[in-house]
């Protein structure tokens, strides 16, 4: 059984490009995992766990025919797989206020610091050109409990960021 | 007792309704041991259906008792359940002992009531709210053949862009 790569591809965002991709890969027996594609700006963003050839570099040379002609730049890695091998994230973070620097770096330096393994992280900026506002949605693992994480935050709540910690309850049925 | 294997999807049975019970009788009542044995030995333990050990029978066993700060009507056995009343709604993260390695954001209603047979065959009305209210509704949607990722929202739900609306004049 073949590695896994981790393919990113980026470039100007348009219709049909995972398609394309994608319909490369399988042409060429290609398996793919998880992935996780979002629009970041104007660009097209993606990262795909593919499964089947030889090495990263060749998963890199299968994709280039369909990328290249549409402007998009590849990058490959191999990694371990890891499937089915999910962590249950227990805490949801919410940060949002008016767009400044060193948001992010001061959230996510206080919640490692307090134990919080992130496991989904989002962000985005809104509001309008004048009025920026950065609004962060965080999913992960907080090892030291809820409370832990809000304490970590309170300096940053100070400075009139709006903050919400939720624990995750997941219901197993 | 014994526990009993879990089926997963996408064995076609868990997306099969289930028949209602017509009697409660001791067959009934030593698979329902059975049932909660197995519950019991699962990841959350907090419910179960019959479809989910591949039985079509409409019996399902919801116990919440053991998590604190919750609601609850204490270990619960739902023969033929109906709900008969929703209010209010939430999103809640879900799992499924015949979905494993996977969860995800489902909305439910906040509190319902339902009406069932309980062991001894006697009709039985149950409030409910919160993660128990939760449990009851994923339980009672394996004996229609749902699953919860039929009914997944999107997993960052509770914040969400809107357009930008534009002012009169510009």
């Amino acid at each position: 059984m073949s590695g896994w790569t981790m393919l990113t591809i980026i470039g100007e965002d348009r219709p049909g490009i995972v398609a394309a991709v994608t319909k490369i890969l399988y042409e060429k027996g290609m398996n793919l995992g998880e992935a996780s594609m979002l629009r970041l700006g104007g660009a097209f963003t993606i990262m795909l766990m593919v499964q089947g050839a030889a090495s990263a570099d060749d998963v890199a040379r299968i994709v280039q025919p369909v990328a290249e002609p549409m402007g998009l730049r590849v990058h490959a890695d191999p990694i371990e797989g890891k499937l089915h091998d999910h962590v249950e994230p227990n805490a949801r973070i919410t940060i949002f206020g008016a767009d400044r620097a060193g948001i992010v770096a001061k959230a996510t330096g206080a919640l490692a610091e307090a134990g919080y393994n992130i496991s989904l992280l989002e962000t985005d900026v809104g509001g309008s050109q004048v009025e920026p506002i950065y609004i962060m949605q965080m999913e992960g693992v907080a090892s030291r409990g809820i409370q832990s994480l809000k304490d970590s935050l309170a300096g940053l709540a100070r400075e009139g960021v709006e903050i919400s910690v939720e624990p995750i309850d997941t219901m197993i049925g | 007792m014994a526990s009993l294997p879990i089926i997963t999807y996408p064995d076609s049975r868990l997306k099969t309704p289930s028949e209602p019970v017509e009697k409660v009788d001791e067959a009934l009542l030593a698979f329902i041991a059975d049932l909660e044995q197995t519950m019991r030995a699962g990841p959350g333990g907090v419910g179960i259906a019959a479809p989910q050990v591949g039985r079509a029978i409409r019996v399902a066993i919801v116990d919440v008792s053991s998590r604190k700060d919750t609601p609850n009507n204490g270990r619960v056995v739902l023969i033929n359940p109906e709900i008969t009343k929703w209010d209010g709604f939430a999103v809640g993260r879900e799992g499924c002992m015949s979905v494993p390695d996977y969860t995800g954001a489902v909305i439910r209603a906040e509190k319902i009531e339902l009406q069932c047979l309980d062991e001894l065959g006697a009709e039985r009305t149950y409030q409910m709210e919160g993660f128990e209210a939760r449990a009851a509704q994923h339980e009672i949607d394996h004996l229609d053949g749902l699953l919860f990722l039929d009914r997944l929202v999107s997993r960052s739900g509770d914040l969400f862009r809107r357009k930008a609306y534009k002012k009169k004049g510009e």
